[in-house]
């Protein structure tokens, strides 16, 4: 149908739900061999120096706490702008990624520093649990919009996702899709720590792309696991084989758990070794962190001077 | 007849015993050149992730009190006394002294863990104190621990080599990476069973085996270390280690006396606190 851009399905829940049943099942000793094999690179010297660059542009910096302040927000932009102040030659971030209400501050913030280039995205239909009515999601969603997000960052309905209402899963993030239009970057959030199966992250994954997602994202980094290397390598041939069904790339974010500089560069392995080099972008790869930037800026200051870092050079937060 | 079951002397990292992450080891021999063991040869990552073990346990270790610091100190002590017969053991294979100098060696060392142990809870109340102001405060001085304290042993004496440097470090409530001497290892790694058995938190002490030539660079250029004691090593590395170290102004001390409170206070930051009176 041409209103997907693709004849994968016809718009009908049948034939969503025969399309999702009829996916082939994931080899789960086949996924966590090949994660953990894969996970064994040596990536050193020059490799290593551009591998951390490209990660520290794909951070996706977020907080998401009960007990964010604006001024938190505020400084956590300025370290999205200049990550390390004492070296201009550090990327800037991928985004930065916060609660709705935090949006506007955070855009103008970047705005009056320079920061124009640096999106900001918002979680939303009620994230994390996504127990809220449509209405309320909706509104929500429209409310970071207006307040500056050019990326939307949404949770799925798990629960009927996990009792076979798949349509139900599909018309929300169609909607949400539709109300994003032009103006916002759609990432939907499967919580593949709540999906129990790697069979269920591919079949999620591919509802997700039928129903109109720019970015498949793990997890709301609430749930435990998270951005597991076998989870992401399942989303990646998902989106890979999905590229080959329809020619449309659709990006991936893992969050969750990836907290240290090999932890990282696992994931660009994973992500070059699946989808290929041309998903080492930004625009297709993000990873959703906190710490991770950190460890990252450590790392970095390791390979430039010779000497181990300290965490007393990189900020608290 | 039965084979004998040979320890494998190994590294204590966080309150593991991992080999080294290189896979590496090295012999040591007695001073006849008999076979006595393969301990791990630790390379600049097992330094590395000793640092970071080192770093996470300084909170905990440094807000214990100085009373419950000072009681698993002591506890220590106890461990080593009912291991006496490893210790002198180890000591006679390697040092190839008598049976009656090795176990002095074990007795002073224990009574030098209990010396530090005593130490601990009174460190703030001979070296702080209130100052004589003129103004409306009172004004305090507190010595407090520095953070993460690199010991060289040195390779003269096994066990007592070990304790002169490590007792005055933790006793304060620093986080300490110890690496062991390189002729005399065993006695460091029979340590860390101490350790591990004393309620020492994981990761308040951490000790690698291998070259310290090897080591010795990157623990002294090693941003998080904030501290280094280095009596054990050789005389001519001063310089250069003392170099490595000014990048983030690192304590550097060599010392001559066993036990002496020098030797604790070296590794502690003295804070002063105003505070108004009449609020």
């Amino acid at each position: 149908m041409s209103e997907f851009g693709h004849k994968l399905i016809d718009g009908s829940e049948s034939s969503l739900k025969s399309f999702l049943d009829n996916l082939p099942g994931v080899d789960k000793v086949g996924a966590e061999g090949r994660a953990a094999m894969l996970g064994t690179r040596s990536i050193k010297t020059t490799s290593k120096a551009r591998a951390i660059d490209l990660a520290i542009s794909m951070v996706d910096l977020t907080t998401l706490e009960g007990a964010d302040t604006p001024g938190k927000v505020r400084s956590l932009c300025a370290k999205a702008l200049r990550p390390d102040p004492t070296d201009s030659t550090v990327p800037h971030v991928g985004a930065i990624c916060v609660y709705n209400d935090m949006v506007k501050v955070a855009r103008d913030y970047l705005d009056s520093i320079g920061g124009q280039s640096i999106p900001v995205a918002a979680v939303s239909t009620a994230f994390p649990s996504g127990r809220a009515s449509m209405e309320v999601k909706l509104r929500d969603t429209q409310d970071a919009i207006e307040s500056g997000a050019s990326e939307i960052d949404m949770v799925i309905d798990r629960g009927a996702f996990l009792s076979g209402k798949f349509g139900s899963v599909f018309d929300e993030i169609k909607e949400i899709k539709a109300l994003c239009g032009e103006k916002a970057h759609l990432k939907v959030i499967l919580e593949t720590g709540e999906l129990a199966t790697y069979d269920n992250v591919r079949k999620a994954s591919y509802l997700a792309m039928l129903a109109g997602a720019d970015f498949i994202k793990t997890s709301t980094g609430k749930v435990s696991p998270a951005a597991t290397p076998p989870v992401v390598l399942v989303m990646l041939e998902a989106v890979r084989d999905f590229f080959a069904l329809t020619g449309k790339k659709i990006g991936v974010k893992p969050a969750g758990g990836i907290r240290t500089t090999k932890d990282a560069i696992k994931q660009l392995v994973l992500v070059n070794e699946t989808t290929g080099p041309e998903w080492l972008t930004p625009k297709l790869f993000r990873i959703g962190a906190s710490a991770l930037l950190n460890d990252l800026l450590m790392q970095r200051m390791k390979l430039s001077n010779g000497r181990y870092s300290s965490a007393n050079y990189v900020t608290v937060d | 007849m039965r084979i004998d079951v040979m320890k494998t002397y190994k590294l204590y990292i966080g309150g593991a015993f991992p080999r080294s992450e290189s896979g590496r080891s090295y012999e040591l021999k007695d001073k006849k050149g008999n076979f006595i063991a393969n301990p791990a040869l630790a390379s600049r990552k097992d330094l590395r992730d000793a640092v970071v073990a080192a770093k996470s346990a300084f909170s905990g270790w440094s807000y214990a009190t100085a009373y419950n610091r000072g009681q698993i100190l002591y506890r220590m002590a106890e461990m080593l006394e009912g291991r006496t017969e490893q210790f002198v053991a180890e000591i006679k294979a390697l040092e190839g002294v008598t049976d009656s100098v090795a176990r002095k060696q074990v007795q002073d060392s224990i009574d030098l863990w209990v010396w530090y142990a005593g130490w601990s809870d009174k460190i703030s109340t001979t070296s702080g104190g209130t100052n004589p102001i003129a103004g409306p405060y009172y004004n305090f001085t507190i010595p407090e621990p520095l953070g993460v304290v690199g010991v060289i042993a040195d390779e003269k004496e096994s066990l007592l080599g070990l304790t002169r440097g490590l007792a005055p470090v933790i006793a304060s409530g620093n986080t300490a990476v110890l690496i062991a001497s390189e002729k005399l290892p065993l006695s460091a790694i029979s340590l860390a069973e101490v350790i591990a058995t004393s309620d020492l938190p994981s990761g308040v002490v951490n000790i690698l085996t291998g070259s310290k030539s090897e080591l010795i660079p990157w623990l002294a250029s090693h941003m998080e270390v904030d501290g280094i004691d280095i009596s054990g090593a050789d005389k001519k590395l001063d310089g250069e280690i003392k170099k490595a170290g000014t990048e983030n102004l690192k304590r550097i001390y060599r010392f001559e006396k066993d036990a002496s409170l020098k030797r604790i206070l070296s590794f502690m930051e003295y804070k002063t606190v105003w505070h108004p009176i009449g609020i």
